[in-house]
């Protein structure tokens, strides 16, 4: 590349900015001037560019910045926080596409590239990119609803993937000229369809509750485009922000498998829900205590300490305002009141600490597994809002399913409150013996309006 | 040594680096860190920026420009929406 040494140092600067602000997000008390840090990076890797590169014509280049930048800020401005997976899904899928977009554009003025660095690292970023592109509207299309949730899976789809990776390599090889069966250009376009082909039937198999595992990989691919877009055009701060990237997905990818305790290979070939020797007939036919939203209000007001643990039914129901009231109140009455997050509460790595932040609920009381685990046999009571096998103690029992799922030890609080629709099974199609210990009250109701109920009960508390 | 392979170690650092600073990204703010990572990866701008700029037939100015808007919804979507959420995140 032959950018001037003056433009090649504005882009190291760019580059440690990135990192300078990556590094800030440890921290709730820096990150938003951390998000500030990056956002100014890479406003000076456009500068830079804008100023170094030969720009033959202003006007396209003006229409794509200002119609992008509209379309982007339109979104973020109005996406509301429950459908953050499915905006950060779609802003990867159009990264992606972009980082395509420039490995193509490359390979049409130069279509005899030839092998070599050149040559390869194209294929590699329209592959990735365009991987990410489709792969990621699916995703977003699963999660909005567009379409079914449901895994589409039909007979022979991993041959038929194996299959099409082999074509893409042999396209490939094409492409680049070393077998001379088509013209490089035709080749290269039958390329570009089948990366975009294989992204669509790697993710219909998996099913909607797995999307935050393909949210995290795509946005790791997105940052692995833009490094091969970086290798084409020899640019080395997309080299960096792209690995900066890619390691942060993989990072996130690992902790939400862990999270389900799944490996990534079982996310991505299912075989999930296996609830295989459970007897369904026997699930939520033994009896429970019950609990109304005055007995609940009277186990939660009078004690020291009370531990929420929300799950993502209360997002759903849209209940995280009034349980913040709860919350609330229970302060007001000077009760110690903390929240547990596990870490697939929401539907992407840390949903639900946004959901309860946007609540106006105070970041310090949001708790992870491992800071929380420990408290809860010191802890008069829980309250488990619409979550199910989170909190299931057959994580601990080797011969169940889920056995080996990070759980939170909520059995080991003096009181369990949960607050559920029904007895019926969560994800993993398994029934839930918290419910049926002796110390376990269920509270039966929509979460939405047996929230309300218990803030009235507990502002009539004496 | 060849750009190839100056490419690669720059690429294998930062990966290691972006690794050390991530992993100690608390949980609560993973949501934040993936969409803040997704606007950095919003970097293919510059690679748009210098395809378009030099683009000389249709085809690649077309491919050029789309590559820039996408880019950009990623870039400015990106970075407003994390701040949004992080401006969410108080302590009281």
């Amino acid at each position: 590349m032959t950018a001037s040494p003056s433009i090649e140092i504005i882009y190291l600067l760019s580059a440690i900015l990135f990192v300078v602000g990556l590094k800030r997000l440890q921290s709730p008390a820096t990150a938003r001037a951390g998000n500030a840090i990056a956002a100014f990076a890479m406003l000076l890797a456009i500068v830079a560019t804008v100023v170094d590169a030969e720009i033959l014509s202003w006007t396209g280049i003006l229409i794509g910045m200002v119609l992008g930048s509209i379309i982007g800020g339109f979104a973020a401005r109005r996406v509301e926080m429950t459908s953050m997976p499915q905006l950060v899904g779609i802003f990867n899928g159009f990264g992606g596409a972009a980082s395509a977009l420039v490995a193509v554009t490359e390979f049409v003025s130069n279509p005899g590239v030839g092998v070599g660095t050149a040559g390869v690292t194209i294929l590699l970023g329209t592959l990735i990119g365009g991987v990410t592109f489709s792969g990621s509207f699916v995703a977003f299309a699963k999660l909005q609803e567009l379409m079914s949730g449901n895994p589409i899976t039909f007979p022979g789809q991993n041959v038929l993937n194996a299959l099409l990776v082999l074509l893409a390599l042999a396209l490939g090889t094409v492409t680049l000229g070393v077998v001379g069966a088509l013209e490089p250009l035709t080749a290269f376009y039958v390329f570009c369809g089948i990366s975009l082909l294989l992204g669509v039937l790697v993710v219909i198999p998996i099913g909607g509750a797995d999307m935050p595992v393909v949210i995290s990989l795509l946005n790791s691919y997105s940052g692995l485009a833009a490094s091969a877009a970086g290798f084409v055009i020899g640019n080395m701060v997309l080299i960096i922000s792209g690995a900066l990237v890619g390691a942060a997905g993989l990072i996130l990818t690992q902790l939400m498998c862990k999270g389900m305790n799944r490996s990534l290979a079982n996310v991505a070939f299912g075989g999930f829900g296996g609830s295989a020797g459970v007897d369904k007939a026997q699930i939520g036919k033994r009896p429970v205590r019950r609990a109304d939203a005055e007995a609940v209000a009277a186990e939660l007001g009078y004690v020291n300490s009370v531990v929420i643990v929300p799950g993502y039914g209360l997002a759903v129901a849209q209940a995280q305002h009034e349980l913040r009231k709860v919350g609330d109140l229970l302060e007001a009455r000077g009760v110690s009141v903390k929240y547990a997050i596990h870490p697939v509460a929401g539907r992407m790595p840390g949903h639900m600490n946004v959901l309860l932040a946007e609540a106006d609920v105070s970041y310090d009381k949001l708790l992870d597994l491992e800071e929380i685990n420990d408290d809860f046999a010191n802890t008069d009571a829980v309250l488990i809002v619409g979550a199910n096998d989170v909190v299931n103690p057959a994580a601990r029992d080797p011969k169940s399913v889920i056995a080996g799922m990070p759980i939170l030890d909520v059995d080991k609080a003096r009181r369990v409150i949960v607050m559920k629709r029904s007895l019926s099974p969560g994800f993993a199609g398994i029934d839930n013996d918290l419910f049926y210990l002796d110390h376990t009250l269920m509270f039966f109701g929509d979460a939405k309006s047996s929230m309300s109920d218990l803030v009235r009960e507990v502002r009539e508390l004496a | 040594m060849s750009q190839l392979m100056i490419g690669l170690y720059v690429f294998v650092l930062a990966t290691l680096a972006g690794r050390e600073i991530i992993t100690k990204v608390p949980p609560t703010l993973h949501t934040p860190l993936m969409s803040g990572a997704n606007a950095v990866s919003g970097i293919a701008i510059v690679g748009a920026l210098v395809v378009a700029g030099r683009a000389d037939g249709t085809l690649q100015t077309v491919l050029g420009v789309a590559a820039i808007a996408m880019a950009m919804i990623n870039v400015v979507g990106g970075f407003l929406v994390t701040d949004r959420m992080l401006g969410m995140f108080r302590k009281h």
